[in-house]
């Protein structure tokens, strides 16, 4: 049967990998190209890189590693970070990623997800949604976590769903980085509301919410960085110890 | 060396770079000279079938392909295997190449389990159900990468594995030296390169 998947994320600023707390306090953690041969080899089912620089220099040097990382690493890559029209799937469809994951370019333009999924099919098309409590709503989140755009989540995400993205990864701001767990509350509603794989972001601290994770219906993935790149939980380890509890895996 | 058709349908990036790592000769073109030149081809292909099959008439490499079957070593994949068959229902009713016997159908009336989601996207275990030389290299129940929402049926006596989504999902077909794979080698990790190996040796 299909495994449930494992996805260390990567965001690559300036070359290197970095990865924060709460979307803030950046911290410089490695190289991307030997951060992804590492979790290759230690059984990673996907990988997922964001451009979280700006500028076009960092643009360039984020392409690169991508072509590099694409070159020697055979498993899905998904790249998210500064997507915002067609041209920008191309850009990163070219150096060798399999999927794209969009944000805020989809909230500023949600066409872009239809002719995304017209052009380069909808397995193609990740929608990525930063979510967070307001006033006991999901609402999404825009400009990495920083801006309240007002919009429901769960509506925002079916929409998504129904106009050609094919895989929500949902990032919950309320437990990202804080390592208590992923958002059970969100991930269970966003399963009853699209029927395409959902990708679970955002608080993993220990072997047991992945457990806990895939024991809650319609959740197909779990994602996480700081615990994987601060090596506080190893991907085989993690596999091993989910297979022994019956989760399905690759190992 | 292995021509790796070029019609305009989906990204060859990985491909290319799987067949480099292999130290495989491979030419990713369209050409018709190049194709009967090559001892061995790569069909692949992402998107919607009518639209590929359109593009394989209108090219001319439809009849260059089926040509090219009959003399050596053919792999089509994801798309590119389903293009193989006889026949598919994805919106509408569109012929393939014809050199494989069967029909491509939407896998979401067929599951014996509904909750499970369409497409299949995804890391499967792969149940040889025939030795053959294209499994040299790997072992009963490796785990392959699949993204696909139609899968090949009626092809009962040309499937050598399938992987199991509540119902038996065709895997891995051959007829005569015409072979197919819907999953991806080339994202599948350690496994699908020993696939591939083992297909440039064929």
């Amino acid at each position: 049967m299909i495994t449930k998947r494992i996805i260390p994320c990567l965001d690559v600023r300036g070359g290197r990998v970095v990865k924060g707390v709460n979307f803030e306090g950046l911290r410089d953690m490695a190289d991307p190209v030997d951060m992804a041969r590492m979790y290759n080899a230690a059984g990673a089912d996907e990988l997922v890189f964001y451009d979280i620089t700006a500028s076009y220099e960092g643009r360039a040097l984020f392409t690169d590693i991508l072509k590099r990382v694409a070159a020697e690493i055979f498993i899905p890559l998904t790249v998210g970070g500064g997507i915002n029209s067609l041209a920008d799937f191309d850009r990163v469809l070219k150096c060798g990623a399999d999927k794209v994951s969009v944000n805020s370019g989809a909230l500023r333009d949600p066409a872009l997800i239809p002719a995304a999924a017209a052009r380069y099919g909808s397995q193609c098309v990740v929608l990525s949604a930063d979510v967070k409590r307001v006033g006991g709503q999901f609402r999404v989140f825009a400009k990495g976590g920083r801006e309240d755009t007002g919009r429901d989540a769960l509506e925002w995400i079916a929409w998504c769903a129904g106009h050609g993205a094919g895989e929500v990864c949902l990032n919950s701001i309320d437990t990202d980085g804080v390592r208590g767990g992923f958002d059970l509350e969100l991930l269970d509603a966003a399963a009853a509301r699209v029927d395409v794989p959902i990708i679970a972001s955002g608080g993993a601290g220990k072997k047991e919410d992945f457990l806990e994770l895939f024991r809650h219906k319609g959740i197909d993935a779990g994602l996480a960085a700081g615990i994987f790149h601060q090596k506080l939980l190893g991907i085989r380890e993690l596999k091993e110890y989910l297979a022994k509890n019956g989760v399905e895996m690759r190992l | 060396m292995i021509a790796v058709i070029d019609y305009g349908v989906g990204n060859l990036f990985s491909l290319r770079s799987s067949l480099r790592q292999l130290g495989l000769d491979a030419a990713v073109t369209a050409e018709p000279d190049a194709i009967r030149a090559a001892d061995r081809v790569i069909l692949p292909g992402v998107g919607a079938f009518g639209d590929a099959m359109a593009k394989l008439r209108a090219t001319g490499l439809a009849p260059v392909l089926r040509a090219a079957a009959a003399e050596k070593p053919l792999l089509g994949i994801c798309l590119g295997m389903q293009l193989l068959f006889d026949k598919s229902y994805e919106f509408g009713e569109h012929e393939g190449l014809g050199l494989v016997p069967g029909q491509v159908c939407p896998l979401a009336p067929d599951l014996a389990d509904p909750a499970l989601k369409v497409p299949q996207i995804g890391w499967n275990a792969l149940h040889l159900l025939k030795d053959d030389p294209l499994f040299r290299y790997i072992r009963e129940g490796e785990y392959v990468y699949y993204v696909h929402s139609y899968y090949a049926k009626g092809c009962a006596a040309s499937t050598l594995a399938v992987s199991d989504y509540s119902i038996p999902v065709t895997g891995v077909v051959r007829a005569g030296r015409v072979y197919g794979t819907q999953f991806h080698p080339e994202k599948s990790g350690d496994t699908g390169l020993r696939i591939l190996k083992a297909f440039a040796e064929l």
